[in-house]
């Protein structure tokens, strides 16, 4: 089913789209709607425009693809599915995501995955093709983020402060100058052709989404982002 | 060797005549305080790692044990006392921020005791709630302005969701993780028989728990722990914590030691890493920002639940709360500083914040003057003691409270203030199994209820004793209330004339 989000605030757009029998709906003319697809579970969502902040948030298994750009808050505690997004996004993408994948064509914002986390089966995934603004992967807890800062090959193509508070998962940048500024408590290493085979399957997700050469995107050098404990405020206290 | 500068806080004294030697003190302390030696028969104990927590007292079959403060003493410095000599030295020590728990313990003004409550005489008669109906239910959530009816008199005026409680008493957030199975058990049991809420806290909602879904209130903090859809969809209403009276500013720390097995499936994060709730929400950085988690919230809840902002009552909560109102939030939860927290810095709990009675007056009469007062209804915590600080509050102008602290006294907490170290003796603040199974939920759920129906009560009698009927003819109804041995301004703030006028 086609929506046509023209002049549709978004209580009204979302209704229609909760309450749509069909898997399969295209939303076009989107302009800035705000919660897009929110807990949604069990569709595939077209979205032909720029759809507003919160973009998926608390997503439940669906499958949402913007041709266009994404705002703010993309996939916040989402809890499973797919966010494609061809173009760029804002800033918290992924906040506080616990599985599913995000990809991002081009740039991102501030923040990007800012408290993900992973457990047991639930293992969140981030892919950015281009670059990122400060604070990736802030208080990490699990998944993994990769950023290919595609077109950004003379830069490192991620902010300041990676990985503050980072206490698990992983962060993938593929680029050859080594993110500068790193907070004491994320190690830095380049990865191993072992390592890559963790992300491997991502980035070929990614490349079949945005028609890119995974091999080529594989071959350049990436910097592995690990945290060095799980606990990282523990020295901190002494009990009064 | 390097000098131990602490002192024990406590002192173990046993009556030797009365010890029968059966060695339950030394099985239940877990701080190790007890031991039999066997060379002189006799029980020795070690007060250096007392906690004060009654335990022992309690279970001695002889009351052979009695704990008492250490009357050691530093020399008297009306400057310098001995427990704030004591922090420097386990910060010279240690190197670490100071951690402590339970509420803020300082001499400051406990305004609660400062207010007189009226009772009508002669003209106006009192009435006896055992003979007359009294109504102590209350509805949470927005307020429709006007109404308008259709033409065959039914009710044409759309309204929100709200919570109904049967009296105006809620428990508060504690998260499973920071208090134990049994503890959490405890809460929800009570506030389903009692018709009222508990408050998951920040950790998530074990399953075992979701039966007790229309009785809860689920929270979503910075940490988003636990937060997915059935878990919004279980709660009769979804809580964002933007912040803590114990703890303003602060975020939350629960470190990885604490997360075992069944912590670690309710959070949704792997066994023994350090859940971390950050300071601030970061993508919250105005009241446009909250209104549109609150909006995705209840967009992903389809509309059917109130959402409730909680608050710590900082110095200008007034303005805040103005905006939370105007958020599209539909309950606001103010915690003063007293209120009780399983870990915070020291420092932050004993310095930052105001109380929660002028936070909540000024709240009150800022959403009355701004005419937004129904848009919200006021539930106020830290440190409600007692009936009659709820019937205070209510005249001051909230809608309901919520207990922690005087909760946990009802299963047995005896305000040791060490839930941080996380071997509460009491079952309650801690996740040992052979801890937590000393509170028997099966108990702890009936005193709760018991509780909560005797504040009930008294709170009835005191109405009553006021002439008033019914909680909605208290709220806000300050003429009820004077104060006593209070300074202009601050009469001026609580907004209440000084006893005698
Ligand atoms: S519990 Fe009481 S009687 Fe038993 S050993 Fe301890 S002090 Fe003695
Ligand atoms: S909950 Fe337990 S550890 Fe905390 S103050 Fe009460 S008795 Fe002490």
């Amino acid at each position: 089913m086609v929506i046509n989000a023209n002049e549709v605030g978004y209580f009204d757009l979302n209704k229609k789209i909760v309450e749509c029998p069909d898997e399969d709906i295209t939303v076009t003319n989107a302009m800035g709607q705000r919660y897009i697809g929110c807990g949604v579970a069990g569709k595939k969502i077209t979205v032909e425009g720029t759809p507003g902040n919160a973009l998926g948030a608390y997503l439940d298994g669906s499958r949402i693809i913007v041709h266009g750009n994404g705002q703010d808050a993309i996939g916040d505690t989402m809890n499973n599915g797919e966010i494609i997004i061809h173009g760029s996004c804002g800033d918290t993408t992924g906040y506080a995501m616990r599985s599913g994948k995000i990809f991002v064509k081009g740039n991102a914002g501030y923040r990007v995955g800012i408290h993900m986390k992973e457990y047991h089966e639930y293992f969140p995934k981030i892919v950015i093709g281009g670059k990122v603004g400060d604070f990736l992967g802030e208080y990490q807890a699990g998944g993994i983020i990769v950023v290919l800062g595609i077109g950004y090959e003379d830069e490192c193509p991620v902010g300041s402060f990676v990985g503050t508070g980072m206490h698990g998962g992983y962060i993938f940048i593929r680029s050859e100058h080594e993110p500068k500024g790193l907070p004491v408590q994320v190690c830095c290493e380049k990865a191993t052709d072992e390592d890559k085979k963790k992300i491997a399957e991502y980035v070929e997700e990614f490349s079949v989404n945005f028609g890119y050469n995974s091999e080529e995107l594989l071959s350049g050098n990436f910097y592995k982002l690990t945290p060095n404990t799980a606990s990282p405020y523990k020295q901190l206290y002494t009990h009064n | 060797m390097a000098l131990n500068y602490f002192q024990p806080l406590f002192e173990v004294i046993r009556d030797k005549d009365r010890c029968i030697k059966c060695q339950a003190c030394a099985r239940q302390c877990s701080n190790e305080v007890h031991k039999y030696d066997a060379e002189l028969d006799m029980m020795i104990s070690d007060s250096q790692t007392c906690v004060d927590c009654q335990r022992c007292v309690t279970i001695c079959p002889t009351r052979a044990l009695k704990i008492t403060e250490n009357n050691n003493q530093f020399r008297t410095n009306a400057n310098w006392s001995q427990q704030t000599m004591t922090e420097v030295y386990r910060q010279a020590e240690s190197g670490g921020v100071l951690l402590s728990s339970m509420g803020n313990p300082k001499p400051y003004p406990v305004y609660w005791d400062k207010i007189l409550l009226n009772a009508s005489q002669v003209t106006n008669p009192p009435i006896d709630p055992l003979r007359e109906p009294m109504e102590s239910r209350v509805f949470l959530g927005k307020k429709p302005r006007n109404v308008s009816f259709n033409e065959d008199g039914s009710v044409n005026t759309k309204v929100t969701p709200t919570l109904e409680l049967s009296t105006p008493i809620m428990f508060s957030a504690m998260s499973y993780g920071s208090i134990s199975r049994n503890a959490h058990e405890s809460l929800a049991r009570a506030a389903t028989e009692l018709g009222i809420y508990y408050n998951t806290g920040e950790g998530g909602l074990h399953k075992d728990f979701y039966q007790y879904g229309p009785n809860t209130i689920v929270q979503v903090a910075s940490g988003r722990f636990g937060v997915f859809k059935d878990y919004l969809e279980t709660g009769a209403a979804i809580e964002i914590k933007m912040g803590q009276g114990a703890k303003p500013g602060i975020g939350g720390h629960l470190p990885g030691q604490k997360i075992l097995e069944d912590v670690s499936r309710t959070r949704m994060i792997p066994m023994g890493t350090d859940a971390i709730s950050p300071a601030p929400h970061h993508d919250i950085y105005s009241i446009e920002d909250l209104r549109q988690l609150v909006y995705s919230l209840k967009e992903a809840t389809e509309y059917k639940k109130p959402v409730i902002v909680k608050i710590a009552a900082v110095h200008n909560v007034a303005a805040i709360a103005s905006g939370i109102a105007r958020s599209g939030a539909d309950i606001i939860a103010i915690d003063g500083y007293r209120g009780g927290t399983g870990a915070a810095p020291t420092r932050i709990r004993d310095n930052v914040g105001i109380p929660i009675e002028l936070a909540l007056a000024s709240v009150d009469q800022r959403l009355r003057d701004e005419g937004i007062r129904n848009e919200v209804s006021v539930v106020v915590a830290g440190s409600i003691r007692s009936s009659s600080d709820v019937v205070k509050a209510i005249a001051l102008g909230a809608d309901a409270v919520y207990i922690g602290t005087a909760a946990l006294l009802a299963l047995g907490c005896h305000l040791c203030r060490t839930c941080h170290t996380g071997k509460c003796n009491w079952g309650i603040a801690t996740q040992r199994d052979d801890l937590v199974k000393r509170l028997n939920p099966e108990i702890g759920y009936k005193r709760l209820v018991n509780l909560v129906h005797a504040w009930d009560h008294e709170i009835k009698e005191m109405m009553g004793g006021m002439g008033i009927n019914s909680i909605e003819a208290l709220r806000g109804n300050r003429l009820m209330l004077r104060g006593i041995g209070l300074t202009d301004k601050e009469l001026e703030i609580l907004g209440i004339q000084h006893a005698g006028q």
